[in-house]
């Protein structure tokens, strides 16, 4: 092993390390909070259980009180508080009081169309995102400039909801060539990953395009094409990397915009992943299903920040320091 | 000069073709395998019929989704009801009460069969009986002493008559499953019915495909359905869209601008059906600003039916002019005297009840304001802003309402703490075919989480409880009708709850198939009376 190597390495293990706690932090904050918050929500949680399990029509004083029975409402906040710690850190997540499932088998089954959407969103917005952000970057002020930022502000304005519907109108209604909605068809996961991925790619083209625009003012870059590089081996040598580095960065923070749509568009397109597994959960007042979903959506957000941060480190040397 | 090294390049195309393998291609790209009928996406496949609705799978057991599983014809109960609500035979061959009307024996057809191959057996279908029983649910309604087994037939035995007992068993949550269903601790761990359909996969809570059980027959007839998928798709809009698309062949619960945007589809027709649902303000008649039925007479005098059901539901003709719909031939009275709008009127018995104009337009008495709140709930999406009109319309007449939106529950619950003012609710009177049932539960002597409240009338309940009580005559539908309309009647001018308008179905169908209705007590989607054309 290169010994110049091994900082660097110690130095990621140690950012890696320093994630797992916070990670550990973020689940105890954030099943705690949750615990609390479902707690103080109006509404008396047997009625709204049992209107989750068997539907409005069916919910009487009686079905309300059964569940009020199987589930030990009753119990004191502290000592179902305390219960919900002592099975989490046996790694148990309990059961859904709507469909009496484990959460851990429900959360296992949504997560993974969650994540494929999710990495299918993100794949799509870095290719077109911070392509046209480059193109754009290299010539400020052009055509192609003033387009991706008049669709960039269009695109960011919408809300992720109007988008998707925009774009099954297009794609689905009067093209025909990708489905609507649903979780099973040849391609329907493309147009959720497209209404989410736009939103995106709004933002980071725009990073992208002021980045490139800074490493063109650069010395450096000025240096490559002073010394005889053509314009397209400059970029490819010494601007794309440096460009690279914000616009990663940038991928951390568009996270929160990836969790905050993935509920809306899972709704909207029917996608049976963990946002729209959230949203049921929290019209039904299914606390342990609300604790467990937001738990793993927040780990989730640790793990990737992690990468984004390891990404970072391997693209900018000079943080591996 | 020469070209940049050839190593950098490779890795750079090394590289990108790395990261394009990475993508979730495959996934993207499911199912595209060549087949058949691979050159469209529409619909999964072209043999397997998409139903939409609203409705997610809350679980396996009976009592929670049990209504998709029967109304996909993959369970049934041992009774049924046609489009009248008349009683038919399902799994049961028939069904008689003795003479005191305390026992009930219900003789099983034979030579029918699980999906797992198995007899259904009376041992079987008393298991699934008496485990309904034991939860909440329609059977408390009847006071059952015991669920039993006698020469091969399943006896009810009741502590005292209660004549609806057979509609009941056509309620979902009787449904009948094979044991094979059940795990050790008697939870339903799989869906083994009877019905024509059979499971083939389930991803809950959106999805389950079913095909056609060779064991039920009728799979020689050529063009019929032998495949079909119900997914559960929470927004209209979306459902709309799939149906725009091309993607689903039955669409159910759409809303006014959906329809208006089916209605000129090239891909679709649409069915529609009055069904035996209203919707009602429930009044708080204990309440001290409402018990005095001048009150609640003023209100229903302001409400603007036709209106509302026009500018909101795009229907005129559901304007409801009495609490039972047309759709509920038994207990719709045409000669009872219509509900009508007139402020004017209204004013009139404000000011009798002794509320005077407020300087800021609302009335008050003794200092007090006529203000109330209105509670309803969003799993009904015409709710709120039919929420909404009333408060502008009781405004009107010198009353402030705060509408407040919540959850379905927050009425059952608020009924119970007795803290509810009025609630604005739409209730299902065909949840069972007999309405008897219902609304005992409703106006009873105490009325009901979803009737009346603080409602002091013996008639109704004394009227109903007979009705429950006493053997059915076989022309029970002529000894009743004076009851029934007595009960309209006392309804329509006590006014215990206000109604607002009636509920009509729209479905919408794909021109790819053909023979679809729409069953007027939601219990199945008639699958299996589909063909292609």
């Amino acid at each position: 092993m290169n010994p110049h190597t091994a900082p660097a390495w110690r130095a990621i293990a140690g950012a890696l390390a320093q994630r797992l706690v916070q990670a550990l932090l973020v689940a105890l904050l954030v099943g705690t909070l949750c615990f609390f918050m479902t707690r103080m929500l109006p509404g008396d949680m047997a009625y709204r259980i049992a209107a989750g399990r068997y539907g409005y029509d069916m919910v009487s004083a009686a079905a309300a009180e059964a569940v009020r029975l199987e589930l030990g409402l009753d119990r004191p906040w502290l000592a179902a508080l305390l219960d919900w710690w002592q099975r989490l850190l046996q790694f148990d997540l309990g059961l859904s009081q709507v469909t009496a499932q484990p959460v851990s088998l429900e959360i296992a089954r949504q997560l993974g169309p969650t994540v494929k959407l999710s990495l299918l969103a993100m794949s799509l917005s870095l290719l077109v995102g911070p392509t046209l952000g480059v193109l754009a970057g290299l010539k400020p002020g052009g055509l192609l400039d003033r387009v991706t930022l008049a669709l960039s502000v269009t695109l960011r304005a919408l809300p992720s909801f109007l988008l998707g519907l925009v774009l099954v109108l297009i794609f689905s209604v009067r093209l025909g060539v990708l489905p609507a909605a649903g979780h099973d068809d040849h391609g329907s996961m493309l147009l959720p990953a497209l209404t989410l991925a736009l939103g995106m790619a709004a933002v980071s083209c725009r990073v992208a395009r002021d980045a490139m625009l800074q490493v063109r003012g650069s010395a450096y870059f000025a240096f490559a094409l002073t010394k005889g590089l053509s314009m397209r081996q400059a970029l490819l040598r010494h601007g794309l990397r440096n460009v690279a580095a914000p616009v990663v960065a940038y991928l951390g923070v568009q996270l929160v915009f990836l969790v905050e749509g993935v509920v809306l568009v899972e709704t909207i397109f029917a996608w049976p992943g963990i946002g729209h597994a959230l949203v049921h959960a929290i019209f039904s007042r299914d606390v342990p299903m609300i604790q467990g979903t937001a738990l793993v959506l927040g780990l989730m957000f640790v793990l990737f920040n992690a990468l984004v941060d390891t990404a970072c480190a391997f693209l900018d040397p000079r943080r591996r320091a | 000069m020469s070209r940049p090294s050839t190593p950098s390049r490779r890795r750079r195309t090394a590289l990108a073709a790395a990261g394009a393998a990475l993508l979730p291609w495959r996934s993207a790209l499911a199912d595209d395998r060549a087949g058949p009928h691979s050159h469209s996406f529409t619909a999964a496949a072209k043999d397997v019929l998409t139903v939409v609705g609203p409705w997610e799978l809350t679980g396996l057991d009976p009592s929670r989704a049990g209504y998709m599983f029967a109304r996909m014809e993959v369970v049934e109960t041992l009774l049924d009801v046609d489009d009248r609500g008349r009683l038919q035979v399902r799994l049961a061959s028939r069904w008689q009460v003795s003479s005191d009307g305390l026992e009930w024996r219900i003789t099983l057809r034979g030579n029918r069969r699980y999906h797992d191959g198995s007899e259904v057996t009376p041992e079987s279908v008393l298991a699934c009986l008496q485990r309904a029983h034991a939860r909440p649910g329609v059977l408390r309604m009847a006071a059952i002493r015991a669920i039993a087994l006698d020469a091969g037939a399943i006896v009810i035995r009741l502590e005292r008559p209660f004549a609806p007992l057979p509609y009941l068993l056509t309620h979902y949550s009787c449904q009948i499953l094979a044991p094979s269903s059940f795990d050790a601790g008697g939870n339903v761990v799989r869906i083994v019915g009877s019905g024509p359909f059979r499971i083939v996969s389930m991803s809950l809570p959106q999805q389950f495909d079913v095909e056609r059980f060779a064991g039920f027959g009728g799979l020689a007839i050529p063009g019929r359905i032998a495949r079909a998928r119900y997914i559960s798709v929470a927004r209209a809009e979306t459902r709309t869209l799939l149906v725009q698309s091309g993607q689903a062949d039955l669409a159910f619960s759409l809303d006014p601008p959906s329809i208006r945007a089916l209605g000129r589809n090239p891909k679709a027709v649409l069915l529609s059906q009055m069904l035996p649902r209203t919707t009602f303000i429930k009044l708080n008649s204990g309440h001290p600003l409402l018990a005095d039925v001048r009150v609640r007479r003023a209100i229903a005098l302001c409400v603007e039916r036709q209106g509302i059901a026009r500018a909101l539901l795009r229907d005129p003709d559901l304007g409801a002019t009495q609490l039972f719909a047309p759709s509920m031939p038994l207990w719709h009275d045409p000669a009872l005297a219509p509900l009508r709008t007139d402020p004017v009127a209204a004013r009139a018995l404000l000011e009798q009840a002794g509320w005077q104009r407020g300087a800021d337009g609302i009335r008050q008495r003794g200092g007090q304001r006529l203000a109330l709140n209105l509670t309803t709930f969003l799993d009904r999406p015409e709710l709120p802003l039919i929420a909404a009109a009333l408060q502008e319309e009781m405004r009107q007449i010198g009353i402030a309402v705060r509408v407040v939106i919540g959850n379905s529950s927050d009425i059952p619950a608020g009924h119970r703490s007795g803290a509810l003012e009025m609630a604005l609710v739409a209730r299902n009177f065909g949840n069972l075919p007999d309405p008897v049932a219902t609304l005992l539960q409703d106006f009873g002597p105490d009325g009901g989480d979803w009737g009346a409240m603080g409602w002091r009338n013996s008639e109704v309940p004394a009227l109903l409880a007979q009705m429950a009580a006493r053997a059915q005559p076989a022309n029970a539908a002529a000894v009743w009708a004076p009851a029934r309309a007595r009960i309209a009647a006392l309804l329509q001018s006590e006014l215990p709850v206000i109604p607002v308008v009636w509920y009509r179905q729209v479905c919408a169908v794909s021109r790819r198939i053909d023979g679809a209705s729409i069953d007027p007590f939601e219990r199945s989607y008639r699958i299996s009376h589909l063909v292609w054309q």
